[in-house]
């Protein structure tokens, strides 16, 4: 039933574009040139470039490079600090999410600053305040260096850091996405006896799935590829505290260039998954949403 | 189940939405909280379903003689339709009927069948068995309505809440469902408030309207006592079109524009300006002067198409009226844009003046 009306719906809005952009042939194709230029140069070169100095040296010193156990332990240690930082933001982002969206309080506005606050600050700056507090130079690091807990030079500093760097991406997608949606179907839920759980898991959950999916993946692009603020407090001890941006930097100065670009073309293979889940996310929120303003469909 | 609120108040920080409001609900009645945006209503309404907490401190509300007051909006057990339907957006409408069966504790959950056969017994109650499966984008405003409805009924509620409940559809269907809705409340015959500020629709649906204004009741009565007997101004100008004319008290007659009229209930007032209404259809029209008191007016315009027909009228002393008149009387009287035409009242509601 909704594929027609979506048909004919697309057919009127590419009415409207040819009605709208008349501008002459040479112009358009000068635009679309120049931006698919553009693209070539700074995107899809760079990505053969990755794949073809990877495969440089044959199929073989690719794989022995990346099953190399160094290159394993950044690897692990990658998936790790992802596993633990992905989730704990995800928490993070739909509790935070969920309070500004839903409720009114005092200090609103100075939340949703804050939460855009790893955006705007450099990641290098970020790596050196987690040194400047639990450093053993820094405010507790004697404190906790007492107790034998280090956190500078090790997993725990790491997770830190790209905690810092990934908690406003659940949250900034989120925050449209749930003040849009209101309050009322939560109260409907309340009103029919529904508990604060059956509520979340009932009726928000799934309105936000699609959008917290694409939070989630964004986030955890961003936690396994961070190099700044990871660089700053992990020491770069190899085989402990390298997460494979930093192992990719290492083996380059190395003069290790295959090495290097087979670890790299891992990170560029997690970038495209990324950009296809995103994409199919996209495509299926899009269509939900274009269904929903259809509004009546008809019997 | 009756309901009983007493001494409400709620403020939103300065702003004060009720202010010591008092109302009971007898048992399978029908009432309307009618008033324009910001009287109160949505808030009372919200109150009684204790989605809103009153002030601290500022009265009960009663279902039947338990006091509910403190009792969580889920275990109050009332039927809510919302405004704008919150129907959940991912749920088919079967889905969307089952909800208050399904949250509830395994104990008193229904098992697979009963919980079958009762929301389907409820998509009959609204005319939609066929629409089970379908998602609510895929329904009509009315359909929309109806599901809220039957997914309100599902929970076997002790009273029914409604929010404006036909805000969002057209005229012919709103018409539709309004009568549709009032025949549902003589069959299943449950205690019911709802919120409108379409006057038509609280004199035509509800047992007993309740008219409010900035955070106070103005008046509770039947339709016909409301609209006959307004007992303040506020309630006279909202319900329906009506001529206004300032006037003056005096020995027991209220003076205005040209006429006196006999004004039984000042007879002991003071002398004192006073304000005078008189409904566009409460105004008798005739092309002379029969002898009774009566204003001269020129026609300045017809709106003949309707059942009934609405003269513009403009009095020899300046002020502009509106009379309405059946089609018969209009024709009988050969009357055209600036006919002279003469005008008697045969009812006047009257109100001091107290500013």
């Amino acid at each position: 039933m909704v594929e027609p009306a979506l048909r004919r719906v697309l057919t009127l809005m590419a009415d409207r574009r040819t009605e709208a952009t008349n501008e002459p042939r040479c112009v358009r194709w000068l635009l679309i040139g120049t931006a698919l230029t553009f693209l070539g140069l700074f995107l899809f070169v760079p990505l053969v470039v990755v794949f073809a100095q990877a495969f440089s040296k044959g199929w073989v010193a690719y794989w022995e490079a990346l099953s190399e156990p160094n290159a394993r332990s950044a690897i692990l240690l990658t998936l790790i600090v992802a596993l633990i930082a992905v989730p704990i933001n995800t928490l993070f982002g739909v509790v935070a999410a969920w309070a500004i969206a839903k409720f009114q309080f005092v200090g609103k506005s100075v939340l949703i600053t804050l939460i855009d606050l790893p955006y705007s600050v450099s990641p290098v700056i970020a790596g050196m305040v987690f040194v400047l507090l639990f450093g053993l130079q820094g405010w507790f690091g004697p404190w906790l260096d007492e107790r034998g807990i280090h956190v500078i030079f090790s997993t725990t500093g790491i997770v830190l850091a790209t905690l810092f760097v990934t908690f406003p991406f659940v949250a900034r997608e989120l925050i449209p996405l749930m003040q849009s949606q209101g309050t009322e179907e939560e109260e409907a839920a309340r009103v029919l006896g529904a508990g604060w759980w059956q509520m979340f898991w009932r009726v928000t959950l799934p309105n936000i799935k699609w959008g917290l999916l694409y939070g989630v993946i964004l986030c955890n692009a961003r936690a396994m590829g961070e190099f700044g603020a990871v660089s700053v407090v992990s020491g770069k001890i190899r085989g402990e505290t390298n997460t494979m941006p930093l192992y990719v930097e290492m083996l380059y100065n190395e003069y290790n260039a295959a090495a290097a670009f087979a670890v790299a073309s891992l990170l560029a293979l997690l970038a495209l998954l990324t950009l296809a889940l995103k994409s199919i996310l996209q495509w299926k929120t899009g269509r939900r949403a274009a269904a929903e303003e259809l509004g009546y469909v008809g019997d | 189940m009756g309901i009983e609120v007493r001494n409400i108040t709620k403020t939103f920080g300065t702003f004060t939405a009720l202010d010591d409001v008092s109302l009971s609900v007898a048992t399978g009645e029908l009432v309307a909280l009618l008033g324009p945006s910001g009287s109160g209503k949505t808030t009372l309404l919200r109150i009684i379903a204790g989605l809103e907490e009153p002030n601290p401190g500022s009265g009960e509300i009663y279902f039947q003689d338990e006091n509910v007051a403190h009792r969580t909006v889920g275990s109050r057990q009332v039927g809510f339709v919302f405004q704008h339907y919150a129907l959940f957006r991912h749920m088919t409408v079967f889905e969307n009927v089952a909800f208050g069966l399904r949250v509830r504790p395994r104990s008193v959950r229904p098992g697979r069948n009963l919980l079958r056969y009762k929301v389907l017994r409820l998509l009959k109650l609204v005319q939609l068995e066929s629409m089970a499966n379908r998602y609510p984008h895929q329904l009509s405003g009315g359909q929309r309505q109806r599901v809220a409805l039957a997914r309100a009924l599902a929970i076997e509620p002790k009273v029914l809440l409604l929010d404006e409940p036909f805000g969002a559809l057209d005229a012919r269907v709103r018409q539709e469902l309004r009568q549709w809705l009032r025949r549902l409340h003589d069959d299943i015959h449950l205690t019911s408030v709802f919120v409108t500020h379409d006057q038509d629709e609280a004199l035509e649906l509800a047992d007993r309207v309740l008219v409010m204004n900035e955070g106070r009741i103005e008046q509770i009565g039947t339709p016909d006592e409301v609209f006959h007997n307004p007992k303040t101004e506020f309630v006279v100008k909202f319900l329906g079109q009506v001529n206004f004319f300032h006037g003056r008290l005096e020995g027991g007659k209220v003076h205005f524009s040209t006429l006196a009229w006999e004004s039984p209930e000042h007879a002991g007032a003071a002398s004192q300006p006073a304000h005078v209404f008189i409904r566009p259809h409460e105004l008798d029209v005739d092309v002379q002067s029969d002898g009774h008191p009566s204003l001269q007016a020129t026609v300045s315009r017809i709106h003949s198409a309707g059942p009934n027909v609405r003269l513009e009228l403009v009095a020899q002393s300046g002020e502009r009226l509106c009379a309405e008149l059946s089609q018969d009387r209009y024709r009988s009287l050969h009357i055209s844009a600036g006919s002279t035409v003469y005008v008697t009242p045969r009812e006047v509601k009257v109100f001091a003046d107290k500013s």
